[in-house]
């Protein structure tokens, strides 16, 4: 036996450091509260301790760290998105992404792929123009191609989609990328966690004490304690935290499933994604094929699978790629998305001092996990909402001036 | 959910339905501000809980209520839409 496993053997503790420091007990009070220790709650408790010289942070989670929508997502990265806030946001983050791995020290398997969204119609046509030509001003690359430029890159795909959705070109988005989306949780948790943030597990939050309009505290599950500034970065559970804080949204719930089939070898290089198909697909690195489509019709704050999922979405990859019919689908699970009337977030500051948003990521947080922690962070550094949020603020609604993003947001609306 | 009691067509599988949101009522755009009225345009109560919502079933254009459990997503009761003046619905809800 290597005598640095016999060390492990004899020590009374084992000496190995962990990923993450465990805390037996939380403190009276911290400088900051964050609410989700996923992605998006571990990157702002990152870049506070290391831009902002925060580190009295904790980071609460009811569940374990990064259980939430950060595992269960589909772990597509691209910036071609509609609105000119939209493709300024994201492109930041396309451009953290790339060297997140370095910041880490740790194998986040960055993978630029390539992402095709199909056009199926002339509609959908002219919009991957618009895209196109709002991505180019902003210097993001993108362009509309034809059908022939897809079937080149794409050569085992059936152009015509099973006789009844033929692609007639598509919006290509050469940096589109795909990531571990495990390892960005853990690589923000420990990157938080060696600065002095402490990361608390199993610690659910059950009230926000609100003062005069402003926060003074946090009550959970192993006790109070005293902030002046909470993050709730909660994906599908932000409506009830809301409740807490006496805050009123537009923030409804509904279920995003996506399913995973068993490893075949790699045949499928780009990220493909069709609106009018309902699908997006990529395959990973050990060849199995990721799988979306569209948010569950109504209402529901369970992750249950559904049988009706797994046959709408096998029947439409089976339009695009029919040689798949033997392949079997190995896993099927679900998340709680956030949606919002105009698929945009709700990010910054609120009605209530010290109580930040970060929410409203209905179907389209992964991709934007590093942005929203440089951006959150600075907003709850400063007190002033950071101008890469500016548009995606809780009073737009009040205000009627939406940030549009349902052409480029998701598929199948 | 599988399976939903319409109150016209008896009990069908769910795919047949449309969902149409939560059962509320609009606020009077002539009378009511331009806050007031973007609340009611675009807020929705998102937290879990027992609510009356509408549902559609397609194929025959019949719009009813649905009283769900939207945590379990357990339907408890179904009425046809003359219950929303009937007084089958409690007052609270319509308020």
């Amino acid at each position: 036996m290597p005598y640095r496993l016999l060390r492990f053997a004899v020590s009374r503790k084992h000496p190995e450091p962990r990923m993450f420091t465990h805390h037996d007990i939380l403190k009276p009070g911290y400088e900051v509260v964050i609410i989700g220790a996923g992605g998006h709650g571990l990157a702002a408790a990152y870049y506070l301790a290391r831009d902002h010289g925060i580190r009295d942070v904790a980071v609460l989670d009811k569940g374990y760290l990064g259980g939430g929508n950060t595992g269960r997502n589909t772990t597509i990265i691209r910036s071609n998105y509609l609105t000119p806030e939209g493709v300024k946001f994201y492109d930041e983050s396309v451009r953290l992404w790339q060297d997140l791995a370095t910041d880490f020290d740790l194998n986040l398997f960055y993978s630029t792929r390539g992402h095709f969204t199909l056009a199926h119609t002339d509609a959908a046509m002219r919009t991957m123009r618009w895209r196109a030509e709002v991505n180019k001003h902003f210097g993001v690359r993108s362009e509309a191609v034809d059908a022939a430029f897809v079937k080149r890159a794409i050569p085992s795909i059936d152009m015509s989609c099973g006789g009844h959705a033929p692609i007639l070109g598509a919006l290509f988005h050469e940096p589109g990328a795909i990531a571990r989306h495990d390892a960005v949780a853990w690589g923000y948790g420990r990157g938080a966690d060696r600065r002095g943030v402490e990361i608390h597990q199993q610690t659910e939050v059950t009230g926000i004490e609100v003062l005069g309009g402003r926060v003074i505290g946090v009550q959970t599950t192993r006790g109070r304690v005293a902030t002046s500034r909470v993050i709730c970065a909660v994906a599908g559970f932000t409506p009830r935290i809301l409740d807490m804080v006496g805050l009123h949204t537009p923030i409804y719930i509904h279920p995003l499933q996506a399913m995973v089939s068993e490893p075949v070898k790699p045949w499928l290089d780009p990220i493909i994604v069709s609106g009018s198909l309902h699908v997006y697909v990529s395959q990973t690195a050990r060849g199995e094929l990721v799988m979306g489509a569209s948010l569950d019709p109504y209402e529901l704050h369970s992750t249950r699978s559904t049988l009706d999922f797994a046959e709408g979405l096998s029947a439409h990859m089976l339009d695009m790629f029919p040689f798949l019919s033997e392949v079997k689908v190995n896993r099927q699970w679900a998340g709680l998305a956030d949606m919002t009337p105009d698929f945009a977030p709700i990010m910054g500051t609120t009605p209530v001092e010290g109580f930040f948003l970060d929410a409203g990521w209905g179907t389209w947080g992964f991709k934007a996990t590093p942005v929203c922690g440089k951006t959150m962070s600075h907003s709850v550094a400063t007190g002033r909402n950071h101008p890469l949020i500016e548009g995606f603020s809780l009073d737009r609604f009040a205000r009627f001036r939406l940030t549009g993003e349902k052409g480029a947001a998701s598929v199948g609306h | 959910m599988k399976i939903l009691s319409c109150p016209l067509n008896g009990p069908r599988p769910v795919s047949e339905f449309a969902y149409g949101g939560e059962l509320r009522t609009a606020s009077n755009p002539d009378r009511c501000s331009d806050e007031e009225w973007s609340r009611y345009v675009f807020n929705r109560s998102g937290s879990p809980g027992v609510k009356y919502e509408w549902w559609c079933h397609i194929a025959s254009g019949f719009w009813f209520i649905v009283l769900r459990d939207t945590l379990r997503d357990v339907v408890i009761a179904t009425y046809p839409a003359e219950a929303v003046r009937g007084g089958l619905i409690p007052q609270n809800v319509l308020a």
